[in-house]
C-alpha cells in the first residue's frame, strides 16, 4: 500500500489536517517561546494539561458522565483547558511578581500538574473505559484523532494564528525589548500575559494529539532551526512554519512506511532539519 | 561650546521639557530616589551624574512613564510622562540588547518610526531609516546584522532609532558604556549638532564628569537625592561632588 492509498483513509486525512494545524500554530508561537528564552515552558505547560486530563477524567468518571450524551463535558480536554490556563497565569505571576525566574516558576507548575495527574489517574478504576488513557496522553496519538478534536484543534489553530499574526509587531517588539516597548506605549505585560494563555490553549490542545511528552519538540525545534536559518524575525517565523509543516508531512509519510509511532517519527524528521541548520547556519 | 547655548536657552519657552517634582521611588525596602525635584529647560544639554546605584537609569525611568513614583511626578513638556512616548527619542544601556535577536539595523531604526517590530520595511520607512543612520554616520550598517555590530555601531544604531520620530527630547542612559573614547567623541558631537538642528533638549546619564563639564549646560549630580543642579561651572565643584560621591579627588575632571 502506498502513502497515498492511506490518504483515502479518514483517520489518516484527520491525523494530517491535525499535524498541520498544529505545526502552524506552534511554529508561529515557538519564534516568541525560543526569543524569549521560555523553551521549558512548552514542557510545563504541557504537563499542566496532564494534570488537567487528569483531574477531567476522575470528575467524569466519578460524576457518571462516562457514555453520557452531554458531549462536551465527556471530553477530559475541557478540563485540561482552564486548568493549563491558570497554571499559564501562575506562572506568569511568579515570573513578574516574585524573585523567581522563569524556569524556576516553571519547574514548580510543572511538578505540581504531573503529581495531580498521577494522583486522579490512579483514582480511575482500571476497568472504566474513558476512550483515552494516561499512556495516550503522554506519547500521543495522532493518528487516533477524533472528528470532533480535529474541529477543535482547527478553531484554536484559526483563532491563535490570527491573534499571534495581528499583534506579531507589538510581540516581536516586546521581545526584542521590553523596555523599549514599554518607553513607546506598548502594553507589554499584557501582551505577555495573553502570550502565557494562548501558549496554554495551543499546548493543551496540541498535547492532547501529539503526547505531553513530544509537545515541547513541536514548539521549539522548528522556531530553533529556523533562528539558526534567519536574518530577520519574519523570517524566522516564516521558516519556523514551514519546517513544522515539512518535518509533519514527511514524519507522517515515514512512520507510514517504517510502521513505527508517528508523533516521535514527526518530532526525530523535525531533529533531521535541525541538524544541518544548526551544522551550517549562520553564526 | 556649552556656553554657546546659555544665550539660546534664555529665550526658549517657559515650559519646561522635563518637570520633576519630589520624586520618591522605592524598590521594595530600599529608598533610590528621594525627593527629587528640578526643572530642565527646553533646548538644554543636561548632563545627570552620581555614583553606581545613585538613581540615575531610575530617573530616566520616571521620565519615560516606566516607572511610577510612589510619591511626587515628572511631566514632560507639560503633560504627564509617559503620555507622549512620539516627542521622547530614548537611548538605552546597551548591555540590555540581546545579541540572539535575528535583526537588521534598518529594522531597529524602523522600530522608532512605528513602535513596533517591522514584518517588512515599506520603502518610505526605509528612506527615513537610512537618511537617520546616515546622520550618525552609519548609512553601511543598514543591512548588517545587529549581533555583528560592536558596541559603538550599535550605539550609533540606537542613536538613529532615537532620532529618527524627530524629538523634542532625547533622553540617553549611559550611552558611551562599552565604546572607546573617539565613539564617545562623536557621539556628543552628533548630539549637539542634532541639538543645534532641531532645538531639542538632551537629558543623559554619564560617568564621564570631564564629559559632561565640556558639553553639557546643565549638570544633575544625584546620589539619590539631589546634591546639585546648575550650570557646570556652579554645580560641579569639590564640595558638591564629594557630597555625592563619598570621596575627593575629582580634580581631573575640574581642571577642564
Amino acid at each position: 500500500m502506498s502513502i497515498l492509498d492511506a490518504l483515502a483513509f479518514p483517520f489518516f486525512q484527520r491525523a494530517l489536517v491535525a499535524g498541520l494545524a498544529i505545526a502552524v500554530m506552534a511554529g508561529l508561537l515557538g519564534v516568541f517561546v525560543v526569543q524569549r528564552r521560555l523553551s521549558f515552558l512548552g514542557d510545563g505547560l504541557a504537563h499542566a494539561a496532564f494534570g488537567g486530563m487528569g483531574i477531567g477524567a476522575f470528575v467524569i468518571v466519578s460524576s457518571g458522565l462516562v457514555g453520557s450524551r452531554l458531549g462536551l463535558f465527556t471530553q477530559p480536554l475541557w478540563f485540561a483547558l482552564p486548568f493549563s490556563m491558570v497554571a499559564a497565569l501562575v506562572i506568569a505571576w511568579l515570573r513578574r511578581g516574585t524573585r523567581l525566574s522563569s524556569d524556576t516558576a516553571i519547574g514548580v507548575a510543572f511538578a505540581v500538574s504531573v503529581a495531580l495527574g498521577v494522583m486522579f489517574f490512579s483514582l480511575i478504576p482500571p476497568d472504566m473505559n474513558l476512550g483515552v488513557s494516561a499512556m495516550d496522553l503522554l506519547f500521543g496519538s495522532i493518528l487516533g484523532v477524533r472528528g470532533g478534536d480535529l474541529w477543535l484543534i482547527l478553531g484554536v489553530a484559526l483563532g491563535s494564528s490570527l491573534v499571534l499574526l495581528l499583534l506579531w509587531g507589538r510581540l516581536g517588539y516586546a521581545t526584542f525589548d521590553d523596555e523599549l516597548a514599554r518607553a513607546d506605549g506598548v502594553r507589554t505585560d499584557r501582551l505577555e500575559l495573553l502570550l502565557f494563555l494562548l501558549a496554554a490553549v495551543i499546548i493543551a490542545v496540541s498535547a492532547s494529539v501529539v503526547g505531553v511528552i513530544l509537545m515541547a519538540a513541536y514548539l521549539v525545534i522548528p522556531a530553533a532551526a529556523a533562528r539558526l536559518l534567519a536574518r530577520t524575525l519574519a523570517q524566522m517565523t516564516v521558516v519556523s512554519v514551514l519546517m513544522g509543516v515539512v518535518s509533519t508531512l514527511a514524519g507522517l509519510a515515514l512512520s507510514f512506511y517504517l510502521d513505527v509511532p508517528s508523533g516521535s517519527t514527526i518530532v526525530l524528521t523535525q531533529a533531521a532539519l535541525f541538524v544541518p541548520a544548526a551544522l551550517f547556519g549562520r553564526r | 561650546m556649552a556656553s554657546d547655548r546659555h544665550h539660546r536657552l534664555s529665550a526658549v519657552s517657559a515650559v519646561p521639557a522635563l518637570h520633576v517634582h519630589q520624586v520618591t521611588v522605592r524598590f521594595g525596602d530600599a529608598t533610590v530616589l528621594e525627593d527629587v525635584s528640578f526643572d530642565l529647560p527646553a533646548g538644554a544639554f543636561l548632563a545627570i551624574v552620581g555614583p553606581n546605584g545613585a538613581g540615575k537609569s531610575t530617573l530616566v525611568k520616571v521620565a519615560l512613564g516606566l516607572v511610577v513614583p510612589q510619591r511626587g511626578h515628572a511631566a514632560l513638556f507639560g503633560e504627564p510622562a509617559g503620555d507622549h512616548a512620539e516627542r521622547v527619542g530614548y537611548v538605552p544601556q546597551l548591555k540590555t540588547f540581546d545579541r540572539t535577536f535575528p535583526a537588521t539595523a534598518l529594522e531597529l531604526v524602523v522600530t522608532g518610526l512605528r513602535r513596533s517590530w517591522p514584518a517588512r520595511v515599506r520603502p518610505a520607512e526605509a528612506e527615513r531609516a537610512r537618511a537617520a543612520l546616515e546622520r550618525v554616520g552609519a548609512a553601511e550598517l543598514a543591512t548588517r546584522p545587529l549581533a555583528r555590530l560592536s558596541g559603538g555601531e550599535l550605539q550609533r544604531a540606537y542613536l538613529a532609532r532615537a532620532l529618527v520620530r524627530r524629538p523634542e527630547l532625547v533622553l540617553l542612559d549611559e550611552p558611551a558604556t562599552g565604546v572607546d573614547f573617539l565613539a564617545e567623541h562623536d557621539l556628543y558631537d552628533l548630539l549637539e549638532r542634532y541639538q543645534a538642528d532641531s532645538g531639542a533638549t538632551v537629558a543623559m546619564v554619564t560617568h564621564d564628569l570631564a564629559a559632561a563639564r565640556y558639553h553639557a549646560d546643565m549638570v544633575l549630580v544625584l546620589n539619590r537625592r539631589l546634591h546639585g543642579y546648575g550650570t557646570p561651572d556652579v554645580v560641579m565643584c569639590e564640595e558638591c561632588l564629594q557630597a555625592a560621591f563619598g570621596h575627593k579627588h575629582h580634580g581631573h575632571a575640574l581642571s577642564l
